[in-house]
């Protein structure tokens, strides 16, 4: 039987204001999809955005759902679960919501390992306002704000996510649907604070400025850059120039999650 | 009559923090910051002992971030910073206001512009705690003058932000926050204590802002059934965005309204010979209002018929009554541990033939009364 996506969706906000083509609504599906498979109801689910084209997501589902600042989700999504740890909190955004403006935050709330997840929709772009640099925007890359060419390296999404300490951190593509459901599935079992890349596009803010103009050129893109980690390890150095890997890069079960901790605490402090 | 237990030798900051307590706080983030960081040290032994949470986050953008989100949540939520962490609470401030979240942001002040003078004592963010988020906004300020006071009025701030779903600014200055003076700690319901309107009707009819309730729309928390959504665009009744100019405006003039139409219930001030029909009027808020009580006792031994309006509330400023104690005056007097801020709304308000005139300093020392009444001997 086919997916009852309408049973999650506040219908009456359709359309959304996303370009066709464009890879969130891939995103969007696998997240909803894991969402059922966890079972969870929806007045127990919290959906938490900051500012971009990602950040519209929780006005398009029927949860609990906050709209928040530019880069500082992740703030209000740790007040959301420190007062009501039995809510599922899962904070929706862009590279340069999460990774610039956000970027503190994002390292913090790794480092904590308050249990949240983050899906990060990865378009090497800031889309909402107009295809700008961000990030994760490849070196060289022309965008409105660097007509002749990206001066800066790209940041690694799962590079930091794993620095800063997170217990889980995945990354997949919007092409690649059934893998991109089952890691937010996983991400949202793990007890602790999870991370998925969602590896994604923009065709319309980035790709037609740097010859990639068309969605399915993007989601081609999409599946031929993305390698499975074990494939990515056996290529030799030469052949991995360029290429993206993806899996689940680390599953940690052991650190204690910190409303855990915080609930150890209560209990000592009281006596 | 109190027992002697009650009574406890401390300072305003932990008065601050013991009665937030008293008025129901659940969760407090912060960031370490001189002349605040005794209340987050405090929260910090105490609120895990008393069943909330004690959070010390990333920066000043973070803990307001996490206490909007923790009041969506239906706890009573607090921060506490100073100037320069003022300035960056700023942004979540607003959307406090737009969102109708109700929480209280503690300013012990110190000296500024920039990191300026950490230890020292000051009153400058007077215009900060009125216009320091960008847009038109709803803003409560509530000022202390005593270490006991930080308890009561911090409880008061807290059944403020509830009542009218707003955020209130706790303004404090460092030599409050940093004096030790006998505080009585109430007996438990002996001080009223407020918390937010809640729904009344089933999830499918709730709308977080609907208008039909008055100005104070009913808020629900997350978790409870009612699935609303929150957004710090412009929004309608049902809290999702609105482009409709209509909407933007009666919303805002809506935000605007629910302060300035309670502004009675909102206001507080204290006066000192006020209807002696004075000719001399020291108008001031905060540790300053200590040597203006001085100031205007020994004005008055010495035979000048001086009052004092002290202003509990800053924000909204009280208008009305400043203009009614300032009515026969022919000198109006505002000490004020900055260079001249709470005189602009004194001399918009203040009777036109009064001469409005300024004591200030900012020189790391309090305002001390001879400088009070030494400018009063000058001016008249």
């Amino acid at each position: 039987m086919a997916f009852d996506y309408e049973y999650y969706l506040r219908q009456d906000k359709m359309p959304h204001i996303w370009c066709p083509g464009c890879g969130l609504g891939v995103m969007l599906k696998s997240m909803l999809r894991a969402v059922h498979g966890m079972g969870w109801k929806k007045d127990d689910v919290v959906v938490v955005s900051g500012i971009g084209c990602t950040g519209r997501i929780p006005g398009y589902v029927d949860f609990n759902t906050l709209h928040t600042t530019h880069g500082r989700a992740l703030t209000f999504a740790i007040g959301i679960k420190m007062v009501k740890p039995h809510l599922n909190v899962i904070v929706v955004g862009g590279d340069g919501d999460m990774l610039a403006i956000g970027g503190n935050h994002f390292i913090h709330a790794a480092r904590r390992n308050v249990d949240i997840t983050a899906i990060v929709y990865n378009n090497e772009i800031y889309g909402m306002t107009g295809g700008q640099v961000s990030p994760t925007t490849p070196h060289g890359w022309r965008t409105t704000t660097t007509p002749y060419g990206n001066l800066e390296p790209r940041m690694d999404i799962v590079e930091i996510a794993m620095g800063a300490g997170a217990t889980f951190v995945a990354r997949s593509t919007v092409y690649h649907t059934g893998q991109l459901e089952d890691y937010i599935k996983k991400a949202f079992e793990h007890k602790g604070f999870s991370v998925v890349e969602v590896l994604g596009h923009c065709h319309t803010g980035l790709g037609r400025r740097n010859k990639r103009p068309s969605a399915v050129q993007n989601f081609q893109w999409e599946k031929t850059v993305a390698i499975p980690l074990k494939a990515m390890e056996k290529l030799p150095p030469e052949k991995r120039e360029g290429k993206i890997p993806m899996g689940i890069f680390r599953d940690d079960k052991e650190k204690v999650e910190y409303t855990e901790i915080y609930k150890e605490l209560m209990k000592k402090a009281a006596g | 009559m109190s027992k002697k237990s009650d009574l406890k030798f401390m300072s305003g900051n932990e008065a601050c923090a013991e009665g937030a307590l008293y008025a129901g706080l659940t969760f407090f983030a912060g960031y370490p910051i001189t002349p605040s960081s005794e209340i987050a040290e405090y929260l910090s032994a105490q609120l895990p002992k008393r069943g909330g949470v004690f959070i010390q986050m990333e920066d000043e953008i973070a803990s307001m971030g996490a206490v909007i989100g923790a009041s969506l949540t239906g706890a009573k939520s607090m921060t506490a910073t100073s100037g320069p962490g003022f300035s960056l609470k700023q942004e979540h401030i607003g959307f406090a206001c737009i969102a109708e979240v109700p929480c209280v942001v503690v300013n012990v002040q110190r000296g500024g512009p920039s990191t300026g003078f950490p230890t020292g004592p000051s009153q400058s963010d007077v215009m900060q705690a009125r216009w320091g988020t960008h847009g038109d906004h709803p803003v409560i300020a509530v000022s202390p003058t005593t270490v006991e006071e930080c308890f009561t009025e911090v409880v008061r701030a807290f059944n403020l932000a509830e009542k009218y779903r707003n955020p209130v600014i706790f303004l404090m200055d460092e030599i409050i926050g940093h004096m030790r003076e006998k505080v009585r700690i109430p007996e438990p319901g002996e001080l009223e204590i407020l918390s937010r309107p809640r729904p009344t009707v089933p999830p499918e009819k709730y709308k977080p802002y609907d208008e039909s309730f008055g100005d104070i729309p009913p808020m629900a928390a997350y978790g409870e059934g009612y699935r609303f959504h929150v957004t710090g665009l412009n929004h309608d009744e049902t809290g999702f965005p609105t482009n409709n100019g209509k909407i933007i405006q009666r919303t805002e003039e809506r935000l605007l309204r629910k302060i300035e139409a309670n502004k009675e219930d909102i206001i507080k001030v204290v006066d000192m010979y006020a209807d002696d029909s004075p000719e001399v009027v020291v108008i001031t808020f905060g540790a300053t209002v200590r040597s203006a009580r001085a100031a205007v006792r020994t004005l008055r031994d010495t035979g000048v018929k001086a009052a004092l309006l002290a202003l509990y509330t800053v924000w909204p400023f009280p208008e009305t009554q400043v203009r009614e104690v300032t009515e026969k005056a022919k000198l109006v007097v505002v000490p004020e541990l900055n260079l001249g801020q709470l005189i602009y709304e004194v001399e918009r308000c203040a009777s036109a033939d009064a001469k409005v005139v300024g004591v200030n300093k900012i020189n790391t020392e309090p305002i001390t009364p001879v400088e009070i009444i030494n400018k009063v001997k000058e001016e008249l």
